[in-house]
């Protein structure tokens, strides 16, 4: 494929997560405006961060005036999974990407974006990378820009319908894989089940939904890795990569 | 309203750490790792990942836990046809706007 069609793809694939991001960012504009900050200080907020859990602890921190150092550390706490997500992609970038593409690539490793790169057949291409961040990029701008402008533009119950569409695509993201390979199906189940339990029970509701996120990723990837590793010959890092990694049944 | 310069200096550490925490991983591993645990690791990470961010996240995401939970059953209904990811996720929003519709004309 040359790169104008990779790139062109990667604006296709990147749409639905543009879609979700309005109704995300929108809201997220009408909470900014809300806390203090002007509109473009809303809309800097978002193109300089794209990332929503993020943005949403860090802006009560700015308006408020409270210590930069908070700051730090609810990023670092909020956001460390995109750390594993950048470990991850990073086996995934093809050999062609280099250090200067890396580092645009980066730029916008976000949940939805990190989960349509993944869930591609082949290694990823920088064009690809690029149209796959630019729509999602720009709903992220203008949702925001909407949202702080003025936050009753869209009827309440349209902003309620589009809040379920990253969610939704997750879904899509997921059960494929799961419907082919029991022990991906078993370690989604695990990872579920652990996030229903920090979001629920007392003593674990305490823990920030950053963290809970990580631990149960963590918890249920190395317990995967351990009782079911995948096969060598089917993780190849190549050229026919149909069912890259496909997990060894349990 | 807070001062401009005062914005701007959150705004680059917030950006920054943001932007570290990326980065770092993506450019630094730039070997194809060999090791067979650390690949099945990586290989599970995302789908582990997307679980715990999708439930139970998905029920509060809407107007009402009636339209979400429709909304979750037709995403799962259409991704085991594997439909595109549009399609699950036009599809879902559709339900969750038709339900919250119907809803509203009952009250």
């Amino acid at each position: 494929m040359s790169a104008k069609q990779l790139y062109l793809r990667g604006i296709k694939d990147g749409f639905p997560i543009c879609l979700g991001y309005l109704s995300v960012s929108f809201a997220f504009g009408i909470f900014a405006v809300g806390c203090g900050l002007s509109v473009w200080q809303s809309i800097l907020v978002s193109m300089t961060n794209v990332t929503s859990a993020g943005q949403l602890a860090g802006v009560p921190i700015i308006a408020g005036g409270l210590p930069l150092i908070d700051i730090v550390i609810t990023q670092l706490v909020i956001n460390l999974r995109y750390s594993l997500m950048s470990v991850s992609l990073s086996q995934k970038l093809s050999p062609r990407v280099k250090l200067l593409q890396r580092l645009a690539i980066a730029f916008c490793v976000t949940d939805e974006i990190f989960a349509v790169s993944i869930s591609q057949k082949d290694e990823l291409e920088t064009p690809y990378m690029i149209g796959l961040i630019t729509t999602p990029f720009w709903g992220w701008t203008i949702g925001t820009t909407l949202g702080a402008l003025a936050g009753d533009i869209l009827p309440a119950m349209i902003v309620s319908a589009l809040g379920i569409a990253l969610y939704a695509m997750f879904v899509a993201i997921v059960i494929p894989p799961a419907k082919k390979s029991r022990s991906v199906a078993l370690c989604c189940l695990l990872a579920m089940s652990m996030s229903v339990a920090f979001r629920f029970i007392p003593l674990l509701q305490k823990v920030s939904s950053g963290i809970a996120i990580i631990i149960c990723a963590l918890v249920s990837g190395l317990l995967f890795a351990a009782i079911a590793p995948i096969s060598d010959e089917k993780s190849g890092d190549g050229s026919d990569q149909t069912s890259s990694g496909k997990a060894v049944e349990a | 309203m807070i001062r401009t310069d005062v914005f701007f200096l959150y705004l680059f550490v917030m950006a920054g750490v943001t932007y570290l925490i990326r980065m770092l991983p993506l450019v630094l591993c730039k070997e194809k790792i060999e090791n067979r645990f650390i690949k099945s690791f990586l290989y599970y990470i995302p789908y582990a990942v997307l679980s715990a961010m999708t439930i139970p996240a998905i029920f509060f995401s809407t107007g009402c836990l009636l339209s979400a939970i429709l909304g979750l059953v037709v995403a799962v209904v259409l991704s085991l046809f594997e439909h595109k990811l549009l399609t699950v996720a036009i599809g879902a929003c559709g339900t969750v706007f038709i339900v919250e519709w119907i809803m509203s004309l009952i009250k």
